[in-house]
């Protein structure tokens, strides 16, 4: 797969496509967020799913991440490799961070209540931080 | 697939020399570091969000109006950029400048809506020393702001020398570094509209 050569001469149908579907993501992520009756984790769940994409679009359609520089594929795997390795990074220091930091708060707030245990169920984990 | 290392004549200019293609390679991983970076901005920023101390809440200053201008002035910079290197690649120097051009302006355009936002969020009794929670917005959007600035400074000196000494295998190599530097910026942004702006207004109207 011999990626750097052709397919540069002709209309950049690439980047179009690319560019509508973001415009496209976008809006949808912004209708899913303000104007449906969706939960709050499945509204979560939706537009990062929908962020994801459209970073993957990026990478894929203008970044050409997956382009060599070489005619083995060496350069194309180093990219990629290192992008999944820092997107990994970045899933970890996030989730990492919130869960950790607001897990404790919310335990810690308990403790200022009078004994009512209650764990409220999956669906409420974002609840926790609105205080 | 035979091993002709270079010169077969459709590898684009920016990949004949060794030190362009270890430049590109390098800056991948560079991004890599900044991918890092902003990871850290945005724990900051999402374990800080409910710390809004006697301040406004963060959703409750969000404008989807706003908020939707800068996006897709700077989704559509990132599809011009995209365009230049395509002209680039067709040895096309004069679509090069041109289309790198409309996306500096797209670019100044964003940062001038961007400052304007900060603007009003400070006369809305929001500025950075608020609250944790404004601290935490501040910071994160604010260096991605100051990221977008200096492209504008690094992809004009590029184009200057692009127009000096046209394309060769070294600022075309240049030329294409900026242009992924450009594009990362709008993937970070993506996740400032989802994780800060889209995520403020559900948590704070949901």
């Amino acid at each position: 797969m011999a990626k750097t050569t052709a397919e540069h001469h002709g209309f950049p149908w690439k980047h179009l496509i690319g560019f509508v579907l973001s415009i496209v993501l976008t809006l949808f992520a912004l209708w899913v967020a303000l104007y449906t009756d969706l939960s709050v984790t499945w509204i979560l769940i939706i537009i990062f799913g929908f962020a994801i994409l459209q970073a993957a679009l990026q990478l894929l359609m203008f970044m050409h991440v997956t382009e060599n520089s070489t005619s083995s594929n060496l350069t194309s795997r180093v990219q990629i490799g290192n992008i999944l390795f820092a997107a990994f990074v970045a899933i970890v220091i996030v989730i990492g961070s919130v869960w950790v930091l607001t897990a404790g708060h919310a335990k810690h707030d308990k403790h200022d209540e009078p004994k009512t245990e209650n764990h409220g169920g999956s669906h409420d984990s974002e609840e926790h931080g609105s205080h | 697939m035979a091993h002709a290392e270079t010169h077969d004549p459709n590898t684009p200019l920016e990949y004949r020399s060794e030190i362009g293609r270890l430049n590109i390679l390098g800056f991948w991983i560079f991004l890599g570091a900044e991918i890092a970076l902003f990871a850290t901005l945005f724990a900051t920023y999402m374990v800080l969000t409910p710390r809004i101390a006697d301040g406004p809440a963060l959703g409750e200053l969000f404008e989807v109006k706003s908020l939707l201008i800068q996006t897709f002035l700077l989704l559509t910079s990132s599809f011009t950029c995209g365009l230049a290197v395509h002209e680039m690649r067709r040895h096309n120097v004069k679509g090069l400048i041109t289309w790198m051009v409309v996306t500096l302006g797209l670019g100044l355009g964003f940062l001038y809506f961007e400052i304007q936002e900060f603007l009003h969020f400070i006369h809305e009794g929001a500025n950075i020393g608020t609250s944790a929670a404004w601290s935490g917005f501040f910071v994160l959007v604010g260096t991605h702001g100051a990221h977008v600035t200096f492209g504008i400074f690094w992809v004009t000196m590029v184009l200057i020398q692009v127009a000096k000494r046209g394309l060769t295998p070294a600022t075309s190599a240049k030329v294409f570094i900026t242009s992924l530097y450009w594009h990362f910026l709008d993937v970070v942004w993506i996740f400032i509209f989802t994780a800060v702006y889209l995520m403020g207004m559900v948590m704070h109207h949901g």
